[in-house]
């Protein structure tokens, strides 16, 4: 194991952290705030850390996946834990634990919070909180490995271990390049979203808040009934964007490199896209009695498939009151989430086509014992070893799923409550159905449980190993 | 720069690791994804699994902008069909990996004909890299440009050549060697000569010759190359054979001891000048019997690199034998090293440092006429590659009455594969390739070679 390059990382991921909390200090100045002064204290003591931290390059820079998976791992954390400070020293959320169960859900684009009414809240904490959905949406050493020049050969493990899927593929030679071109990309939709929302004569700062929290499929919202007053425009626009986000930036790629067929041709985002339309027809047809208009229900159903499958998790309504079919809908869109390589949440589409796949050629096998198949997907055999990741990522998933609802059911909440609050955190979604759904929040639970559901959003961010590597012991030995 | 590798094999591996450190973006193509995945864990790379010759996975690997492609699979065939596959879909340059000794004998017509820049054949470097090593001391530094195929030979004047003072237009006269003196360093400053230009004790003179009369211009000015007389050979291999031949061209004895009899035979058909004896080249008994004590250079090409090593110590130990010894797979090259055997050939790092050499040279022409630019006597001089394509005021001209810029020769013409040192009566015909050797930087077209 190699330690000093882990730390020097580390103390990069704090300097970014200075930089990022400079957009709280501006809207400060801005608005007038005193909540500001928490942001200067934390961006002192993380400047001061991080700068220690990099003071001198490590001279041996060898790289490995082991110490891939413990950098992401600890860099979320250690950004987690600085990220929650101001929090707690502007005295917005008084207590730390609160304070980290509300910054981990931003970064980890989660969106559930614990706050009943945010709209008491300061602008700069409120434009914090979102602006973390945007830096975790496309991950914080994605941003490091576009800006750090190559030290070792260490690029892919880091990227491979931040960025979700089952397996990651570079669009461009270089893994510099290509994180550009992933947060050009980025940061282009999110202007684009600011500016159309500001067409619809949204206010900047809801403006660049909703952007932030649609672009990183997180759901913060700075109003207590999420985007619901609204006008429908900004509802629709959110509805496409928080679509838009959900899927695979290679399709982007692809796109803007001119190459429309295969762009096109992507199964993964065919089934994401199907699978909406899916989803909406079927709640619109299910809902349209509670609505006026049948063209208000399909709105509402398809704003809350969208923030649903791409685990953004904002609301239009409260989808809690909705029919038991609808809701029964929303709960698996929550496992399915967005696709690979976007930044969306959730177990993601094409691990679910290479299970069905996968099934399929199990049932073949059956009837033809000798028979040999290759699980396609893109008209490419996927490796085996993609297949055995996949099922394995799946059994640890519903292990720690089951695990995680067990310790939660301590607090004598109903099932209900538990299974979606665990799954909208898991799969970084937001909100859940009953005490958790779009009207309520995560606050009644008890210390050990938020413990809990920060483990469970960070796992689910991070995509389950790259954090139980830290539990394990062999990982902190030397030899 | 973009460049595709296909095949990740040793040589593969080997320029990957090369290149990353420059300013270029590497796609890298195999069949094996077992390869591709351990590779681009290491390399900052992109990596796509499939056949280099597919137009699908060229495609995919982005061959329509790409800069250079470099087949090195290890099939020639595929690798030939890599480069042709590729040339039809894009402008890019190939080179092709080709070690089949058949093919090499119609290199000329493959480059020509099939438009494939560069063929780089593994057993022929080394080959010619062994017999640099055999022929010169280090009292001569050799330096290599254009693919290999020209040698810059440099060494100092001493009184003992009687050479001071002459014009070198006299020296040639003199001694009537088919050489060309292409720069003269005296007192840290390089100059490219004229005719007139007059040689002193203690300059140092750079020449282009090819390796025979290279040999016959130091021989007659006296200077003591070291060249040995004979050379013991074990392991009768490819790269045997071409070592064979370069020795033979240059009056040097040749014994290949060989296990294989239908091999012995063979080669005994090819190379019928050169001693063929059959038998273990490990047989203590044998070696000396067959003369080690005496050899005047041994060099150890068996498949295994153990034996080689092995081989080559001994010769150390019952002989003053030049020792060479040829290394194919060991990767701890430093211990080798310390073991002081003499010279150690590693065919996969000349193979590498060919191509390396010629992908540079790409790299400093880029946004010019020039075909390959190679810094050549320590950054001081520039030799360029010119292919002339059209007619220009330069073409059916005899050299001596075009007007040349000052501190610029033409160093070699290049006219269907073979190399010729220009006199001031030749002339420069549309489809050679020439090289300029010059200290005037900046280039950029064939026709500024001429005075304004």
């Amino acid at each position: 194991m190699n330690y000093s390059i882990i730390v020097y990382i580390i103390g990069w991921i704090l300097r970014l952290q200075t930089a990022f909390m400079a957009l709280p200090v501006v809207t400060a100045l801005i608005y007038r705030e005193k909540d500001g002064s928490a942001f200067l204290i934390t961006m002192g003591l993380c400047l001061l850390t991080g700068a220690a931290l990099t003071f001198k390059r490590p001279s041996n820079s060898v790289f490995h996946t082991k110490e891939g998976c413990v950098t992401v791992a600890l860099s979320w954390i250690v950004l987690s834990l600085t990220g929650a400070l101001p929090f707690t020293i502007s005295g917005s959320i008084p207590n730390y634990i609160d304070a980290v169960f509300e910054t981990v859900s931003g970064f980890t684009t989660t969106g559930a919070s614990i706050l009943g009414n945010v709209e008491v809240l300061s602008h700069c904490i409120l434009i914090w909180r979102s602006f973390t959905h945007w830096i975790g949406g496309m991950g914080v050493l994605v941003f490091l490995l576009s800006l750090l020049p190559q030290i070792g050969g260490y690029h892919m493990t880091l990227m491979r271990a931040e960025s979700p899927g089952p397996s990651v593929s570079k669009l461009v030679p270089k893994v510099q390049s290509t994180a550009k071109i992933l947060y050009t990309i980025y940061i282009g939709m999110t202007l684009l979203q600011v500016v159309l929302l500001l067409l619809g004569r949204m206010p900047l700062f809801d403006a660049l808040c909703t952007a932030f929290g649609t672009a990183g499929t997180g759901g913060f919202g700075i109003l207590s009934d999420s985007m619901g007053s609204y006008s429908i425009y900004i509802q629709v626009i959110v509805t496409i964007f928080m679509i838009l986000f959900g899927i695979n930036f290679t399709f982007y790629y692809l796109m803007l490199s001119k190459k429309f067929m295969p762009a096109l041709k992507i199964e993964e985002v065919r089934y994401y896209l199907a699978a909406i339309v899916f989803a909406v027809a079927v709640i619109t047809f299910n809902i349209r009695h509670l609505y006026s208009h049948i063209g208000l229900a399909l709105k509402d159903a398809a704003f809350q498939v969208g923030s649903i499958i791409t685990t953004t998790g904002f609301a239009t309504t409260d989808f809690n009151q909705w029919p038991e079919l609808s809701r029964t809908i929303l709960v698996l869109l929550m496992f399915m989430g967005a696709c690979a390589g976007s930044t969306g949440g959730g177990i993601k589409v094409s691990r679910f086509l290479i299970l069905f796949k996968a099934i399929r050629k199990e049932l073949l096998l059956y009837l033809h014992p000798n028979a040999v198949k290759k699980v396609k997907m893109d008209g490419k055999s996927i490796p085996h070893e993609v297949v055995r990741s996949t099922n394995i990522f799946m059994s640890t998933y519903v292990l720690i799923f089951a695990v995680s609802v067990l310790i939660i059911s301590l607090d004598n909440y109903d099932l209900i409550t538990n299974f979606t609050g665990v799954a909208a955190t898991l799969n970084n979604i937001g909100p859940g159905l009953e005490l958790v759904g779009p009207a309520g929040n995560f606050d009644m639970f008890s210390y050990p449980s938020k413990i809990v559901l920060i483990f469970d959003m960070l796992a689910g961010r991070l995509e389950i190993f790259p954090l139980l590597l830290l539990f394990s012991k062999s990982t902190w030995k030397k030899f | 720069m973009q460049i595709i590798i296909v095949g990740c094999g040793k040589v593969g591996r080997t320029l990957a690791e090369q290149l990353q450190e420059e300013e270029t973006d590497l796609t890298l193509i195999d069949t094996d994804a077992d390869k591709i995945n351990t590779l681009t864990d290491n390399i900052d790379a992109m990596g796509i699994i499939g056949n280099g010759a597919s137009i699908n996975t060229l495609m995919e690997a982005g061959i329509e902008s790409a800069d250079i492609l470099i087949a090195v699979t290890a099939s020639d065939e595929l690798n030939l069909l890599c480069c042709l596959v590729a040339q039809k879909t894009s402008h890019c340059h190939t080179i092709a990996r080709v070690r089949n000794p058949i093919y090499n004998q119609e290199i000329g017509f493959i480059k020509e004909r099939l438009g494939i820049s560069m063929i780089i054949n593994p057993e022929a470097a080394a080959a010619a890299e062994i017999s640099r090593i055999l022929r010169f001391p280090s009292a001569i530094k050799i330096d290599t440009f254009a693919r290999g195929r020209v040698e810059l030979l440099k060494f100092k004047v001493m009184p003992e050549f009687g050479l001071d003072g002459m014009s070198v237009f006299l020296i040639t006269e003199k001694f009537r060697c088919d050489i060309l003196f292409c720069a003269i360093e005296s007192q840290d400053r390089v100059s490219i000569p004229g005719g007139n230009h007059i040689i002193h004790n203690g300059d140092l003179v750079s020449i282009i010759a090819s390796p025979q009369n290279a040999a016959l211009f130091f021989k007659k000015i006296g200077l003591k190359t070291n060249q040995v007389k004979n050379t013991t050979i074990v392991g009768g291999g490819t790269i045997s054979y071409y070592l064979a031949r370069a020795l033979m061209a240059m009056k040097i004895g040749v014994k290949i001891i060989e296990k294989d009899k239908e091999r012995c035979e063979a080669l005994s058909d090819i190379i019928p000048e050169a001693t063929i004896i059959n038998g273990d080249g490990t047989d203590r008994r044998l070696l000396l019997e067959e003369g080690l004590r005496q050899t005047e250079s041994f060099v150890a090409l068996t498949n295994l690199d153990e034996e080689n090593i092995f081989l080559a110590l001994f010769a150390k130990t019952v002989s003053n034998a030049k020792l060479v010894a040829k290394v194919n797979r060991l990767a701890y090259d430093d211990i080798i090293d310390s073991m002081d055997i003499g010279s150690i050939i590693y065919p996969k790092y000349i193979t590498a440092d060919y191509i390396l050499q010629y992908v540079r040279a790409m790299q400093n022409s880029i946004g010019s006429n020039v075909e390959t630019l190679y810094h050549i006597l320590d950054n001081q001089a520039e030799a360029l590659e010119f292919i002339i394509r059209e007619n220009s005021p330069i073409v059916g001209i005899p050299l001596s009455e075009l007007h040349l810029k000052k501190n610029l020769l033409v160093g070699c013409l290049n006219r269907r594969g073979v190399i010729r040192i220009p006199r001031g009566q030749d002339t420069i015909q549309v489809g050679d390739t020439v090289i300029i050797v010059t200290t005037n930087k900046g280039l950029r077209d064939i026709r500024d070679i001429l005075e304004r």
